[in-house]
């Protein structure tokens, strides 16, 4: 008789966190559910037999051919990625360049600085958008993008909507590369100072190689934003010239088509992809041996 | 050009470089403002000049034809007030409340579904978690803008042909589409630093509430809850600006007729041609924006005080 008294509370509590659990393990799969399903239905009704997104009529790949075929949207994809490699690698080497002078000195003015490299990341897209407009009108830059032609191909240079995702992207390879430098093993830069290797061929053979995650991470972010953004594109670009999110964007305008969503699908790949390039290298960043062949 | 000359080319760069090598290591901060002199010099430009000039248009007055005559005024910022722009303002600042809250209150029990899984399953669902969010926010709106459309949206299309309903339902064009389309864009940046104060919660403490018989809502409000402050407030931070900035998802899910400060924004740059207004309210979301910073910094402060 004591020992069931004794027991019982245990049992019962034992019983109610199972039950807790059980509840919680559902909601965690409504969760993912939640924000799963919209992607899924987006990217079945790119394979409808039918102009609905909502009725299904079959598999086809229809939309997918008329994507294809549209001129307008595979050139707003080359300039997309056209405006995402350009603004990468100059945000990169900027970025990258901040990030060591914020952690590595200590200098007057670096609270001011570091506030400076926080805004582009929390000011809200649309703020930025219209202040490069209002930028670009008044001072005489304009939007309109450089024509070139380079072996009798054409190719239009959009310095405005560049120069836009630079400044944003600056701050987040900073941000990046700056938490690769924390972590990193200061000794064997000593170590390497010490054997009297230069200070160059330090950087170059030991301080380099360590932060290269970190850098590659922060292009990798650089380019994945860039190829996302929408508002401050929308903002920044002159008439006419169309990265593919502000395509999309001109296209729901026009009207739901599952055009859209094969365009939407394809790009919905294309982050997935990073995602998964970024996780490699991150993997291969960890592992990576440090050669210390000086 | 002999090779001679050439060489004492080469030997002259070699003795300035190496007296700026010289200076740098001489002058420490030298070199961070060399290394710096780019990135400042490009935000200088392209985002602190910019920024200056949004405030300073929201105080002038506005031109015939466009553009702005150079003329002192706080007109802009009492237009704001006029009960057209006012309701607008004041629902965004609504709409953008209202989304924190329930990013909050779906949020939370996620983060702790995450952090109560073993550690290999922990880091596969933040990545579940955190892929929707990389993928393209325009794509994620126009999502549920085909789930929920009037007449043609998959909601309201299947609960008809199936019977359920005979008249659609308003799921679209309204404040709810915005707010569901916002918690859905949103959700992960409130559970990722929920998940990281959870994470870093010493378990032994739930245990030792436990072992001594404490009720769940008492463990919840005494060790669970305080501890997951500083998380809460960060996510609810993340939420909070963006949502305010809102543009894209009023513009599509808004179906024309909702509006937010954001969309009346745009118009005064792209439609209107009242860049003084726009400015004025840029200057005032940027402002309310500010505010909440501050006071998230204010918060975390005390918050570590507390911990002291």
């Amino acid at each position: 008789m004591k020992n069931r008294t004794a027991s019982h509370p245990g049992r019962l509590a034992k019983m109610k966190s199972q039950i807790g659990n059980f509840v919680l393990s559902l909601y965690g799969i409504l969760g993912f559910l939640f924000l799963y399903l919209p992607i899924i239905i987006l990217v079945i009704f790119s394979f409808n037999n039918s102009r609905s997104t909502a009725q299904w009529a079959g598999f086809s790949t229809q939309w997918y051919a008329e994507m294809i075929q549209d001129d307008q949207v595979i050139l707003a994809l080359w300039n997309s990625l056209f405006v995402a490699v350009v603004s990468t690698i100059v945000s990169t080497v900027l970025g990258t360049l901040a990030a060591m002078a914020m952690e590595r000195y200590a200098f007057r003015g670096k609270l001011v600085m570091d506030a400076l490299l926080y805004l582009p990341i929390i000011i809200p897209d649309i703020a930025m958008g219209i202040m490069l407009l209002l930028f670009f009108n008044i001072s005489g830059i304009g939007f309109e993008p450089w024509r070139l032609r380079f072996f009798g191909l054409r190719f239009a240079v959009p310095y405005s909507v560049i120069i836009g995702h630079v400044a944003f992207n600056i701050s987040f390879v900073a941000v990046v590369v700056r938490a690769r430098l924390a972590q990193m093993d200061r000794t064997l830069e000593e170590a390497a100072n010490d054997l009297y290797a230069d200070n160059w061929r330090t950087f170059r053979r030991v301080t380099l190689p360590m932060m290269m995650p970190g850098i590659l991470g922060g292009a990798l972010l650089a380019f994945t934003l860039s190829l996302d953004d929408f508002v401050i594109t929308f903002f920044t670009s002159g008439a006419g010239f169309n990265t593919l999110p502000v395509r999309v964007f001109g296209m729901i305008k026009r009207g739901v088509t599952p055009k859209i969503n094969a365009v939407s699908t394809l790009m919905l790949a294309a982050s997935l992809l990073l995602v998964i390039v970024s996780l490699v290298t991150r993997r291969g960043g960890e592992k990576a041996p440090i050669d210390l062949n000086l | 050009m002999s090779l001679r000359t050439l060489e004492s080319v080469n030997r002259f760069i070699n003795q300035r470089s190496e007296s700026l090598l010289q200076k740098m290591r001489q002058f420490p901060s030298l070199t961070a403002w060399l290394l710096l002199l780019p990135a400042l010099s490009w935000l200088i430009i392209f985002f602190v000049a910019p920024l200056f000039i949004v405030l300073a248009y929201s105080f002038l007055e506005r031109g015939t034809y466009g553009g702005v005559t150079w003329q002192f005024t706080t007109e802009n910022f009492a237009r704001v007030f006029d009960p057209l722009y006012l309701k607008t303002f004041l629902r965004s600042v609504y709409i953008a409340i209202v989304t924190t809250v329930v990013c909050l209150l779906l949020g939370f029990p996620l983060a702790y579904y995450i952090s109560t899984r073993p550690p290999r399953r922990r880091n596969t669902l933040l990545l579940a978690l955190m892929i929707p969010f990389w993928t393209n926010f325009l794509i994620r709106t126009y999502a549920w803008l085909t789930i929920l459309r009037t007449n043609t949206g998959l909601i309201n299309v299947s609960l008809i042909s199936l019977g359920i309903l005979d008249k659609p339902l308003p799921l679209f064009g309204n404040d709810f589409a915005i707010l569901l389309g916002l918690v859905y864009g949103w959700l992960p940046v409130m559970v990722l630093p929920i998940y990281a104060a959870l994470e870093r919660l010493d378990r032994s403490l739930i245990e030792a509430a436990n072992d001594l018989y404490a009720p769940g809502s008492r463990v919840f409000l005494r060790i669970i809850w305080p501890l997951s402050l500083p998380g809460v407030v960060a996510g609810s931070m993340l939420v909070f600006i963006p949502a305010l900035g809102a543009f894209v998802t009023p513009a599509i899910l808004g179906g024309g007729k909702s509006l937010m400060i954001g969309n009346i924004i745009s118009n005064q740059f792209l439609a209107a041609h009242d860049w003084p207004f726009g400015s004025a309210l840029s200057t005032l979301m940027m402002g309310l924006m500010l505010f909440a910073t501050l006071v998230y910094f204010r918060s975390t402060r005390r918050g570590e005080e507390i911990e002291k």
